[in-house]
């Protein structure tokens, strides 16, 4: 095997904080399991199940009323228990009792490499995990008609406190080599696997059939969008699409096993917790076992996800389908006396305006406080320092908020999405909210576009 | 901090839609964020934010003028006892410096942040930070002699046509401090130009002492005086006449630093805007038909505000380009155009104040040509790969 490619990012930043997750793993089971249809960008549900209905792991709940052939699976078996709806309607969760059993449905397993690309296609698409494909630009659901310029997956994380995937995958080579094996008869090209400079697995290591490639960098190196930016970048109508690790090892399980095993590993983070570590559980359970006992005392706010793009849930809440870290951090509902005029020397910031930045190795325990008012964009080139990619930043988001389709593009929006520019959020003077502004602008241009 | 604390919270209703003073709401906002940091957490993208704001850079960008006012407070009452040829010791100096130079500020910030306040009530929004670096920037480019009453004028000049008619702090064209200068320049020439007007009390002209003119070394430049320059250490120490806060350029560089260690100066236009000056000044002595143009370089970057200008104007990130290659060009030219102006404009013995200007209305020029190399690189990319 030859030595893979190096591609060092030079800007970026590594967010140090408290409460990193112990590498040890525990069992977990929830009282209750959720899908969000919340989760999926562009997705209008249209519900397949009522409640009291019984459902078995893998039974679809609902489809996208625009695209019918794709549907969201049920990650356990048991009885719909709740349909959630929130204002006008907006149908947020579905919730699932759990009745032990775990009943599967029956895909039928399969050796991918024996397989066409129509018959991966059809199984993904009936066993509803089709949904873990998903595609740049837009961040939407993969559209099974196209055939992809090729497919990413990032094999580390650089998020602030963001999970190991080394640990993760450990002993699951077997799957993630098949999840591989499917995706690659679904593009024309190659399957790119990046994984990071401290990468060790030799789960991914030894992967075949795909392209590796190292990053080295500090965050967002292990956001995909960044490194798809850096090895192909994406032009007017590409499509590619992109898949997570776990994503990847489930596809696996449903062509060695034939069923949809919804079992993840996810990482409860954060300086409130207070035991952290990995949980083996599933797709969209409910925390409340996890946190219960385990968070500090006071008003915390529970993320699925990371703290720069990760989504707000309640503590008897569920996490996000495709994350695989829930992060607790304190809230910041306090006044500060004078807080902008302090040295500073335990606040996190970017800039070196606060003396913390004499002592740069620091972890930092942060809280939801915003810092300050919000105001008109007024600093320039900072933005620029933490996004490794050949953009304009600041001239983008602003034509995001002028609503300006064509300059959107010129600008590269097709190569970003809101976490790719998580970190200029977190940076930004003026407290902008840009991953709303840069949603809202690729949500125009993908109207525009349909 | 908490009884203080309690006593807002209690009178904040009054301030409130419907409340008593609800037409004093964005001043009661103002002092009371100024106070507290407000209690706003986030609610959508990164749960967590920097713990920088927009008065930390602000405060950080005064902090950076503090050496350049104290050494301008000084050198007000140096020079004033100097034209009077009497021996004063530090307090009276300093005492002397204070009176003349204090009023001028309180008169900037008071007019100034008088006109932004009556503009965010109206428009309803927040009080923003931004004239707090410009109501100290234009005390400090001010002749000491200047009436007060133009400084009035001149701010609100400043705040009402250069910022608030574009649509406040971030919308603005040209650098606020830098207009109200160029105002009272265009609009009372004699109060700004001249011998007299730098040193305080010059202006009256009592009890000065035979052979002091008051002249700045731009002035005896401009003059052909070219041995009336005083030496490289009195312009890099500042025991010379001038605009407030410019004649120390060892206070300017203290600042300078404070700005590009903090990462909120853009180093690239300091450093590209001396580059600039330095290689206008190379020009000239290549070509040099009079005694101006042979000046060498780091005569003609001490002299004058040019430091001043470079370190603290051209850097305003609002008016400045604001691409990173952009700033380099604008840098550079705004450098180039100062000592332009300077050699070779006779009714002007300064050129960075209208360079700065001309370089803040070029910006959006030059970031227009940045972006769009931006834009063709990723077009012609796209092209290549259908053809491919």
């Amino acid at each position: 095997m030859n030595m893979p490619k190096t591609i060092t990012l030079s800007k970026g930043l590594n967010i140090r904080l408290k409460g990193e997750a112990e590498k040890t793993l525990r069992e977990t089971s929830a009282l209750h399991y959720a899908l969000k249809p919340t989760d999926f960008t562009g997705v209008f549900p249209r519900m397949l199940v009522k409640e009291g209905d019984a459902v078995q792991a893998g039974t679809p709940l609902f489809t996208d009323k625009y695209r019918d052939n794709i549907c969201f699976p049920s990650p356990v078996s048991g009885t719909v228990a709740e349909i959630k709806r929130g204002d006008k309607r907006v149908l947020l969760e579905v919730r699932i009792e759990p009745d032990g059993k775990n009943s599967q449905l029956d895909f039928g397993s399969a050796d991918p490499s024996k397989l066409t690309r129509e018959e991966i296609t059809a199984k993904l698409l009936k066993s509803g995990l089709w949904s873990l494909i998903r595609q740049r630009p837009y961040g939407i659901i993969a559209n099974p008609d196209q055939t992809p310029k090729a497919i990413y997956i990032s094999a580390f994380d650089t998020a602030p406190l963001a999970p190991d995937y080394d640990f993760i995958v450990n002993g699951k080579g077997d799957l993630f080599q098949t999840g591989l094996d499917a995706l690659a008869k679904l593009t024309g090209s190659k399957v790119y696997l990046n994984i990071g400079s401290n990468t060790r697995a030799k789960e991914f290591l030894d992967s075949r059939n795909v392209e590796i490639t190292t990053f080295k960098g500090s965050h967002p190196a292990g956001n995909v969008g960044i490194q798809i930016h850096h090895l192909s970048p994406i032009n007017k109508g590409d499509i590619v699409w992109f898949s997570g690790v776990q994503d990847v090892i489930t596809i696996g399980r449903l062509f060695k096993d034939g069923v949809y095993n919804s079992e993840i590993i996810l990482a409860l983070a954060g300086s409130e917790v207070i035991k952290t570590g990995y949980f083996t559980t599933r797709r969209g359970a409910c925390i409340g076992k996890m946190t219960e006992g385990n968070l500090k005392e006071g008003n915390v706010r529970c993320i699925s996800g990371n703290v720069l793009s990760g989504t707000q849930i309640r503590r008897d809440n569920f996490t996000g389908f495709y994350d695989s870290m829930v992060t607790v951090i304190p809230e910041g509902n306090y006044h500060e006396f004078f807080g902008w005029a302090l040295p500073g020397l335990k606040k996190l910031s970017f800039s070196r305006s606060f003396f913390s930045w004499l002592t740069p190795s620091r972890q930092y325990t942060v809280d939801t406080n915003l810092h300050g008012g919000e105001r008109a964009l007024v600093m320039t080139g900072q933005f620029e320092q933490v996004f490794p990619m050949n953009i304009y930043p600041m001239q983008l988001i602003k034509a995001a908020l002028a609503n300006d389709i064509e300059r959107m593009e010129k600008l590269g929006i097709y190569e970003v999405e809101p976490e790719d520019l998580a970190l200029c959020e977190f940076i930004d003077t003026s407290k902008t909210e840009i991953q709303t502004i840069i949603r809202d602008g690729l949500e125009l241009v993908r109207k525009e576009m349909s | 901090m908490k009884a203080l604390r309690n006593y807002l919270d209690k009178i904040k209703p009054q301030f409130e839609k419907g409340g008593r003073f609800e037409k004093l709401q964005s001043t009661f906002d103002a002092f009371e964020t100024f106070l507290f940091v407000p209690d706003k957490t986030t609610h959508a993208g990164s749960h967590i934010r920097d713990a920088i704001d927009l008065k930390r850079t602000m405060s950080i960008v005064i902090i950076a003028m503090i050496p350049a006012l104290l050494f301008g407070i000084w050198n007000t009452g140096y020079q004033h006892f100097l034209s009077l040829g009497q021996q004063a010791d530090f307090m009276q100096i300093v005492g002397y410096g204070l009176l003349k130079v204090l009023p001028i500020i309180v008169v900037s910030y008071a007019a100034g942040l008088g006109v932004e306040f009556i503009f965010a009530q109206y428009r309803g929004h927040e009080v923003n930070e931004g004239y707090l670096v410009s109501g100290m920037l234009i005390p400090l480019v001010m002749p000491v002699d200047i009436p007060l009453w133009m400084v009035a004028v001149a701010s609100i000049f400043a705040v009402v046509i250069g910022k608030e008619t574009f649509g406040g702090t971030g919308m603005n064209i040209f650098n606020p401090a830098l207009l109200a200068r160029a105002f009272i320049f265009f609009a009372y020439p004699a109060k700004i130009t001249g011998d007299t007007i730098w040193t305080g009390g010059l202006t009256k002209g009592e009890g000065v002492v035979d052979g002091f003119s008051g002249a700045t070394p731009l002035g005896n430049a401009a003059a052909g005086a070219m041995d009336k320059i005083p030496s490289l250490y009195d312009l890099f120490f500042g025991f010379i006449p001038g605009s407030i806060g410019e004649t120390s350029k060892i206070a300017i560089i203290l600042g300078a630093i404070i700005l590009i260690v903090t990462g909120i100066g853009s180093w690239r236009i300091i450093l590209s805007g001396i580059l600039g000056g330095v290689t206008m000044t190379l020009i000239f002595n290549a070509f040099a038909v009079n005694d101006y143009m042979t000046l060498s370089p780091l005569t003609q970057i001490m002299m004058g505000s040019f430091l001043f200008g470079m370190v603290f104007m051209a850097t305003d990130p609002v008016t400045a380009s604001q691409t990173n290659r952009g700033k380099w060009i604008y840098g550079f030219l705004a450098g180039f155009f100062a000592i332009m102006i300077r050699v070779f404009n006779p009714a002007y013995p300064e050129g960075t104040m209208l360079a700065i200007l001309l370089m803040n209305a070029f910006a959006p020029l030059i970031d227009y040509y940045v972006v769009e190399a931006n834009i063709n690189k990723r077009l012609k990319r796209a092209v290549t790969v259908i053809k491919s």
